[in-house]
């Protein structure tokens, strides 16, 4: 789409896109660039930094790595994990506040505004309450018996920082999912009422599957979530353990603590940067081209 | 509503208010945590009713961060992190809605090439080069300094991409008004495309100060005397051999959560606007 009205121009539109241009130019495109070269090279001499072209060594060696192959599986298994707890519990909430009429307003802005606080906070208020010796919830589980220790115990350091992550996504997906809900006409679900549907049979042959442009839009976004913003929840909770291969280890934070903590292996570190260079391009395409939003305000 | 069924409705209020206590409970917990002394805490179980040394939690934290060595007032953690959202947010604003305004009101030689390069930008975030652009900001000598800190979020497709399909809403007769009238595009741009692009201004403008204010990995790495309030928790946290003053971490994360939550609740209609066209 173009504008047919347009300004003579002269130097002005260059001067305008400037500023946004060499931010880009600097920190964004040749850093990644920089990454992308050096994942081909190895460093052969640490300290004059002298490196050989290796082809794709440091991928093959990458994908032969236990850690990465570990880190790969934790990452699917906890973006699928808090992707499904946020979406389910959001969408519940969303279907219960679009019945009742008494409150929705203050409901809505009850559940909203976890948005606001930053995912290593959302990860200190957990770790506080499931803290072994001194957490509340965790004193709850000593007393019923249930032996809690998410600092030995990589199952339970897995859920802790999942629902930590979950726990702070609700109020996003509940937004999208209480418009995409009022977005449906009325009319169908009196229809459907009038033929003996009742509230349940109503929700998943008529509702639910007109929600799916809502979900799967949102499901892309959880992921996403997943992936890159939870980075702060792990820190502050397991710093990517326990274990050695590491329970909570998501590929960001591999990424982070290969990188930038000891000794950096820049071969290793650049070619995991290009793999979540392309995991985002992937997800990027996805969001784009397949996410249709027909949700309506 | 479709037919009336009380049962259900109070069913309905059930769920929310157990919704409501779920999302609540957490903070809940860390107030009264920023209530009680350090030794009333560790001996736990902590009793769930708020204990009397809030101001003196509260009076340590923000004065002096705590005993802990090398602690720092989280008082100017927070102008910190104040100084780092705003900037952030008020940048984004500017440099998108200028780029925005070349690309849609200009024809001239790159435009769509440099329109791509801006779309770049959203398959790059910090994570996928870490190392690199940390080696550019030190190279530049910009560790530990607030530009540091702040220009290198500020480039954003996000808002350039929204200010761009707002400005192709603008009728086009509006523009021809102007040209006749004599005005050039600079003129243009404050008279008139400014005052009808506010309600999108104050939208981005709540996303965009939250997203600043929660900012963890960049700040992680490229503070160190110039700590914000989120990194400050964190430090607090790495203790070592000794205790973990959990008081004084209860209230500075609650003071960490408070800003950005009262800009939520209260710019709230703007809120919303804002999250569903950021993410067009």
């Amino acid at each position: 789409m173009h504008k047919k009205v347009v300004f003579q121009h002269g130097m002005l539109p260059y001067l305008l896109v400037a500023p946004q241009i060499i931010i880009t130019l600097v920190f964004f495109i040749w850093p990644a660039w920089d990454a992308i070269v050096t994942s081909f090279y190895r460093v052969t001499n640490v300290f004059t930094g002298q490196a050989r072209f290796v082809w794709l060594q440091n991928f093959e060696r990458l994908f032969n790595d236990p850690f990465y192959y570990n880190s790969l599986q934790v990452t699917a298994a906890f973006s699928l994990t808090v992707a499904v707890l946020a979406m389910g519990v959001a969408l519940l909430f969303a279907v219960m506040a679009d019945r009742v009429i008494r409150g929705a307003m203050a409901y809505k802005t009850l559940f909203i505004w976890p948005y606001a606080i930053a995912p290593a906070v959302a990860g200190v208020l957990w770790l506080f309450m499931f803290q072994p010796t001194i957490g509340i919830v965790a004193y709850l589980f000593d007393v019923l018996g249930y032996e809690w220790n998410f600092l030995t115990n990589g199952t339970q350091a897995f859920l802790l920082t999942a629902v930590a992550a979950a726990w702070k996504q609700i109020s996003y997906n509940f937004l999208f999912f209480l418009a995409g809900l009022q977005s449906i006409p009325k009319s169908l679900i009196e229809a459907a009422a009038i033929d003996g549907a009742g509230p349940a049979r109503r929700f998943w042959t008529i509702v639910f599957p007109l929600l799916t442009p809502t979900t799967f839009f949102l499901l892309v976004i959880n992921v996403v979530y997943a992936f890159f913003d939870t980075f702060g929840i792990i820190d502050a909770v397991t710093q990517g353990g326990p274990g050695s291969p590491g329970a909570t280890n998501i590929l960001v934070y591999k990424v982070y603590s290969d990188c930038c903590a000891g000794s950096p292996d820049l071969g290793s570190s650049s070619a995991q940067s290009v793999v979540l260079m392309i995991i985002v391009i992937a997800l990027t395409v996805v969001q784009f081209r397949f996410v249709e939003r027909r949700v309506h305000y | 509503m479709v037919e009336n069924r009380p049962v259900l409705t109070l069913i309905s209020h059930i769920v929310l208010a157990l919704g409501v206590l779920m999302v609540a409970f957490p903070i809940y917990i860390t107030f009264v945590g920023s209530t009680h002394t350090l030794p009333d805490i560790l001996n736990a179980p902590m009793s769930l009713v708020p204990g009397d040394a809030i101001w003196d939690n509260y009076a340590a934290a923000l004065g002096t961060g705590g005993d802990m060595s090398g602690a720092r007032p989280v008082s100017v953690m927070l102008w910190n992190s104040f100084v780092m959202a705003m900037v952030i947010a008020v940048g984004k604003i500017i440099i998108s809605m200028m780029s925005a305004f070349a690309i849609v009101y200009f024809r001239f030689p790159f435009r769509m090439f440099f329109f791509w390069l801006i779309f770049i930008t959203l398959m790059l975030p910090v994570e996928v080069r870490i190392l690199p652009t940390f080696q550019v900001v030190a190279g530049l000598g910009l560790v530990d300094t607030y530009f540091g800190l702040t220009v290198p979020l500020i480039a954003s497709a996000t808002a350039t991409f929204l200010f761009r399909q707002f400005f192709l809403t603008v009728p086009d007769e509006l523009t021809e008004a102007a040209r006749i009238d004599g005005a050039g595009p600079i003129r243009f741009f404050f008279d008139i495309l400014l005052p009808l692009s506010r309600t999108n201004i104050a939208a981005l403008f709540v996303i965009l100060f939250i997203y600043g204010w929660n900012q963890y990995l960049w700040p992680l790495l490229i503070s160190d005397n110039l700590e914000t309030v989120v990194i400050g928790i964190r430090r607090m946290l790495t203790v070592g051999d000794a205790d973990i003053q959990w008081n004084i971490v209860m209230a500075t994360t609650l003071l960490a959560m408070i800003p950005p939550v009262l800009v939520v609740v209260f710019m709230q209609r703007w809120f919303v606007k804002g999250l569903v066209e950021t993410e067009k």
